[in-house]
């Protein structure tokens, strides 16, 4: 994106993954001090992008160079190992070393790196305090909490002071109360690292509040690249559009109208012309049990095909026509007596719907 | 976290594996029941059999006997030497048998384990011919410094150390596939050489596979017999070694070689028991 001026990208690289069923092709560049989220669903080429950057996996095609040096490229048959490169991955079940104790988890890269002994322990001690846990320097991984083993993790990899920091699914392994707090503590720490930052998630919680970019990928290939507001605003795809939680629809616009690959006609506000995107939220869908009247509204007869409680509200997913999902409050969904299955009437104002166009 | 378990089931009893059970109720069928008491007592029958027929009143006497703690000492000497030499040779190439996709990597599995199946007189005789003095290579060092390695505490070592190698590698690869090899990803992304990690991660990660592949293979070299006395004959004090010397004394005095064999009995149990104590200690 318009951050990374040319020259100055960590991360300079075209990385094409090629196995049986499966081809990653990923043009990617970060910035000094940017920090990217890869996100995805399941088998989209997450972790396989993130070791193909950590030289885990070799590229089969395009090339990766990181501060300006090749580190591979299949064609030259240039590849340089994982031990000589100027990567650090923080693993999504942190592969603490479990015969060493987090100082020396922490130690073992700089020890790597040709410190002293006494160096070395010198910088574990000074990261296991950035950390918040020099007090628990002398524990094996097997005596530390999820939360502080992710905490020794980031340590064990920011103390080789990479120029490239990886980060896999962070926070997955980790309960909903730990995972906030840890989340707020990985921001900061990200903040303060100089280096670039890659992390690869399918949670966009942790994507919005880490990340400066995201980019999303599926079956190997980027389906959409910006930032946070921009892709929660215009999602390209279903796995976006459910990622943010929108409804989405593909089809030909004209004037303010967008009429989909079945017939069906959707009124926007906007003014689009030819291949668009309509998204609209869940909670712009209103459910009635009789055909509303009046106003210029989206209007179809819907059958219910599920309920689940989301948030404080109830979300209704809804077949027929278009396929939605509703966020009704429970009073309205105990008004309307609603039930799987149940017939009802959906609607949608146009001024509450976004249109843009899909190329 | 999935430490190496393996070699664990090598030394830790089944039932305390298992753990208790009580409640489920598990008649065993008289047809399991009957052949498994069998094979209990015919495990252990022969063993109390040498017990009862030990001359107990006269054993401080015979255990005095200078031939007796002569050739404990060269057993334990040689078995421990020969251990030595099976971990050194014996973890490199567990690993590479296990880490390491090579042409006829296959082959040379199989070829690691012809030992454990061929009989040890075969390999004594296999030995005595690659490094008697006019063998493959045992010539050489005759010729150039008057060396013959056949008959010399040197080829009791070495006897041992062949029959016994296929436990440790085997044993070892074991432990090896058992463990995590994402650790050893983790060292690379650190910075690790190939060998810092295997030094720093991968042996620390296998200790224990490789201690009950040592003592498997120990137990095995103390117990050797067929090899050594084809390639090391039967030499008091250099090559006379436990079981040689029980096999030997037989044939003149039945009760020097119940109180031999009872003593190797004893010793190896011994290392087994207190070897097993510390792993399941630690587990």
């Amino acid at each position: 994106m318009t951050v990374v001026a040319d020259g100055v990208a960590v991360v300079d690289g075209h990385l094409v993954v090629e196995r049986a069923g499966f081809r990653l092709d990923l043009r990617l560049r970060v910035a000094p001090g940017e920090v990217v989220a890869v996100l995805g669903p399941n088998g989209a080429g997450k972790t396989t992008t993130l070791r193909a950057l950590a030289g885990l996996v070799p590229l089969t095609g395009g090339h990766l160079a990181i501060d300006g040096s090749t580190l591979d490229r299949p064609a030259t048959g240039t590849f340089v190992r994982p031990e000589r490169r100027p990567i650090g991955v923080v693993f999504q079940d942190y592969l603490l070393f479990p015969h060493l104790s987090a100082r020396d988890n922490v130690a073992f890269g700089p020890r790597c790196h040709g410190a002293s002994k006494q160096r070395a322990d010198e910088i574990a001690q000074q990261w296991l305090d950035r950390v918040g846990l020099a007090d628990l320097a002398r524990r094996k991984p097997r005596q530390l909490s999820g939360g502080q083993s992710q905490r020794i993790a980031l340590a064990r990899a920011l103390a080789i002071e990479p120029a490239l920091l990886l980060l896999d699914e962070p926070l997955a392994a980790l309960d909903a109360r730990t995972r906030m707090d840890t989340r707020a503590q990985l921001h900061r720490h990200l903040a303060e690292h100089r280096g670039a930052t890659l992390l690869v998630t399918h949670d966009p919680l942790d994507a919005l509040v880490l990340a400066d970019r995201l980019i999303i990928i599926e079956d190997g290939r980027v389906v959409q690249e910006g930032d946070a507001a921009t892709i929660t605003a215009q999602p390209r795809t279903d796995y976006v559009a459910r990622l943010v939680g929108l409804n989405l629809y593909r089809g030909k616009g004209s004037g303010h109208t967008v009429v989909l690959p079945d017939g069906f006609g959707i009124a926007v506000d906007d003014t689009v012309d030819g291949d668009a995107f309509v998204a609209f939220g869940p909670a712009a869908v209103s459910l009635f049990l009789a055909r509303p009247d009046g106003s210029p509204r989206n209007c179809w007869p819907a059958t219910v095909a599920g309920i689940q409680r989301y948030g404080d509200n109830l979300r209704v997913e809804l077949t027929g026509p278009i396929a939605a999902a509703a966020d009704i409050t429970p009073a309205a969904a105990a008004h309307l007596r609603l039930e799987t299955g149940q017939s009802v009437w959906a609607a949608v104002k146009a001024t509450e719907t976004r249109a843009y166009p899909a190329r | 976290m999935t430490g190496p378990r393996a070699p664990a089931d090598v030394l830790v009893p089944a039932e305390a594996a298992a753990g208790p059970r009580r409640g489920l109720g598990v008649r065993a069928p008289a047809v399991l029941l009957i052949p498994a008491g069998l094979a209990v007592a015919f495990l252990v029958l022969p063993l109390a059999g040498l017990l009862f027929r030990a001359p107990w009143s006269t054993l401080p006497q015979r255990l005095a006997e200078p031939g007796v703690l002569t050739a404990l000492l060269l057993s334990l000497r040689t078995a421990s030497l020969a251990t030595v030499v099976c971990v050194v040779l014996g973890v490199p190439l567990a690993w590479l048998l296990a880490r390491v996709r090579f042409p006829g990597r296959r082959v040379v599995k199989a070829l690691v384990t012809v030992p454990l199946v061929l009989p040890p007189v075969v390999g004594g005789l296999a030995l005595l011919l690659l490094l008697g003095r006019n063998g493959l290579i045992g010539r050489y060092p005759y010729q150039w410094f008057g060396y013959s390695i056949p008959f010399t505490t040197t080829a009791v070592v070495i006897a041992e150390a062949f029959v016994a190698l296929p436990f440790l590698v085997i044993a070892v690869e074991g432990a090896l596939r058992g463990a995590d090899d994402r650790y050893e990803e983790a060292a690379a992304t650190l910075g690790a050489s190939r060998f810092t990690t295997f030094r720093r991660v991968t042996l620390p990660l296998v200790a224990p596979g490789i201690v009950a592949g040592a003592t498997l293979c120990w137990a095995r070299a103390l117990g050797e017999f067929g090899a050594t006395i084809m390639f090391a004959g039967s030499f008091p004090g250099t090559t006379r070694t436990m079981p040689v010397a029980v096999y030997l004394t037989l044939e003149t005095d039945l009760d020097g070689a119940i109180v031999l064999s009872l003593v190797l009995l004893l010793v190896s149990v011994g290392i087994l028991v207190s070897l097993r104590d510390r792993w399941v200690s630690s587990a």
